[in-house]
């Protein structure tokens, strides 16, 4: 079974409001989340900007050589992605789900303010549960 | 990491025959934009085939694909969930060190990247739905091999200027899926 390494959640301004490990080799430290996740904001600015066609949204599946990290950007700008194994099925799903979860948990939540770092007790309960679910393939909807 | 494999390499030399595929007529317009890089981030070569849109002009381009594959080359190798000594993030990597990636893809394009030991980046820019392009860099860098490397009037770190080389290559990238 296919495993899923970590999630992130950047804002519409780059900043990392979310960060999780499912237990990649080597944790990384608060200061690297924070880099790579402002990297990852604007490498997905500068595809877009390469794209030959009109239209381009940004990436949606960068693959490399050890892992798959599947992006999704919501309208609002706020980007979703998930580092997982090479070949996960089911990852853009997974990642509409979560949306869902935090629209739900997180924005409707009156003590949340945007751009700030996400902390629902709530919204981590039902994140666990999305993701087990998915580790038993329970997704494949 | 490994770069290529012996058996591979040896398969996709494009010696004598040319390529399965080519001169049928059913040639694919997928591929949308070559591009060659050497080490010290020069354009060897730009190519396109179909480009509708350019935002900047062609030198910006140029630098700015070099240093998004730069900052994503040091993006993979952070965030490398497999390996334990991953070093500092934005620390010039050297050719096959740290985890890389091989392609990605966006609701427009999909861009395929393969860097040989020396150094040399070849991209490859496609329609997004394009399967596993690995096997097709690397033909494309055996052509390089062949008609630029190869060729005694070629002077290395400048842009590449081989009708040969163009002509295979095109023939090439209509084979494309």
């Amino acid at each position: 079974m296919a495993a899923i390494y970590s999630l992130f959640i950047i804002s519409k301004s780059g900043g990392l409001i979310f960060y999780k490990d499912y237990g990649s080799a080597g944790r990384m430290d608060t200061n690297d989340s924070l880099r790579l996740a402002s990297l990852w904001h604007s490498m997905h600015a500068i595809s877009q900007q390469l794209s030959p066609t009109v239209g381009c949204t940004g990436i949606e599946l960068l693959q490399a050589d050890s892992f798959d990290l599947h992006c999704f950007q919501s309208l609002t700008g706020t980007k979703f992605f998930v580092v997982c194994e090479p070949g996960t099925q089911h990852m853009e799903s997974l990642l509409k789900v979560i949306y869902e979860l935090y629209t739900d948990y997180v924005l409707k939540n009156p003590f949340y303010e945007m751009e700030m770092p996400i902390r629902c007790e709530l919204f981590d309960l039902n994140l666990s549960q999305a993701i087990q679910k998915d580790r038993v393939a329970l997704l494949g909807r | 990491m490994q770069f290529f494999g012996g058996s591979a390499a040896a398969e996709a030399s494009p010696a004598p025959a040319a390529p399965p595929g080519t001169a049928t007529g059913l040639a694919g317009n997928n591929a949308n934009v070559l591009y060659v890089f050497n080490r010290n981030g020069v354009c060897l070569l730009y190519r396109e085939w179909h480009r509708p849109l350019r935002t900047l002009d062609a030198a910006q381009d140029h630098k700015l694909m070099f240093g998004l594959l730069f900052s994503l080359r040091s993006f993979t190798a952070k965030m490398d969930p497999t390996s334990v000594e991953k070093g500092n993030l934005g620390v010039p990597l050297l050719p096959g060190q740290g985890c890389s990636f091989h392609s990605f893809r966006t609701n427009t394009y999909k861009l395929s990247f393969m860097e040989s030991p020396s150094g040399i980046k070849l991209i490859l820019v496609t329609h997004p739905k394009t399967s596993d392009l690995r096997e097709a860099l690397r033909y494309i860098y055996n052509l390089y091999v062949e008609y630029v490397v190869k060729n005694p009037l070629y002077v290395p770190g400048t842009p590449i200027k081989s009708e040969l080389f163009n002509t295979n290559l095109d023939q090439y990238v209509k084979t494309l899926i």
